[in-house]
């Protein structure tokens, strides 16, 4: 039953990704954009990631999406003919040659390391939700912090880069 | 029991497919989705990790990336509206406006 989910989770999220890539109109490609990432937060559920999973739900489908969406709709792009970079072709052998390679080192190692303390029967008895808030409030409470001014930072940067431009003084563009 | 190595696997396919949209797309707004992919696929491992090393860091780095994606996705937005305002086409082989 979880490798029948995990398989359509992983093939669809994938085929998703491709089509992000690949589809010509850029609402198309949000579109499959928003698949891709609601098939990447039922990966988090298979990994007990509850809390994880509602955060992708909430911030990056309701949140970072739908600000894609609406810029795309506000600008109302029309696609080119040649929607692909001119240097494509060159690009493209490379990179299947070395991400097969990538692939193939990975599916042979078997990725065993030091085990930490939050054991999987842990987190399932009080919740993904609580063992993530401890951990946050008390180890790494710094980057919390940090990440919260980050976010400051780049509100006003967006409002600072997307206003409209005062018309330059006429007496003062004489100088 | 599923592999980690096929949690790994998704994540490499993942984010070769976002970096491939960041080298081969000339919209500017696709270039930034392809962007996301790879953040996603990154996601995808440090929890996948998480989950089997039965450690929880790997899920608070893995918040901490979808914060800064919002931020990402909010500047990176106001430039490309900055641009299109400024009649430039958002193509990123035609926005050369910086270039010496």
């Amino acid at each position: 039953m979880v490798e029948m989910f995990f398989s359509y989770f992983a093939l669809v999220s994938i085929a998703a990704g491709v089509l992000t890539v690949a589809l010509r109109h850029p609402v198309h490609c949000a579109l499959s954009l928003l698949v891709l990432l609601m098939h990447v937060s039922g990966l988090f559920i298979l990994l007990n990631a509850e809390f994880l999973w509602a955060v992708q739900v909430i911030v990056y489908v309701g949140a970072i999406l739908v600000l894609y969406l609406f810029v795309l709709m506000l600008m109302n792009l029309k696609t080119d003919e040649r929607y692909f970079h001119s240097s494509a072709r060159y690009i493209l052998g490379p990179a299947v040659l070395g991400a097969s390679y990538v692939l193939y080192l990975l599916l042979r190692s078997p990725f065993s390391g030091a085990k930490g303390d939050t054991s999987a029967t842990a987190v399932l008895q009080d919740g993904d939700t609580y063992a993530v808030g401890i951990k946050m409030f008390s180890d790494h409470l710094l980057q919390f912090e940090i990440v919260g001014i980050f976010l400051l930072g780049a509100i006003i940067g967006a409002i600072v880069l997307a206003k409209t431009p005062k018309p330059l003084d006429a007496k003062r563009e004489r100088l | 029991m599923i592999p980690l190595s096929a949690y790994t696997a998704v994540s490499a396919v993942l984010f070769m497919t976002g970096l491939l949209g960041v080298l081969v797309r000339r919209n500017f707004i696709i270039v930034l989705m392809s962007v996301e992919i790879m953040m996603n696929a990154a996601n995808i491992n440090l929890v996948a990790f998480s989950h089997y090393l039965e450690s929880m860091a790997g899920q608070l780095v893995a918040l901490f990336i979808i914060a800064i994606a919002a931020g990402e996705a909010a500047v990176g937005l106001a430039i490309i509206i900055v641009v299109f305002r400024g009649k430039i086409s958002t193509n990123v082989d035609e926005m050369n406006l910086l270039k010496w």
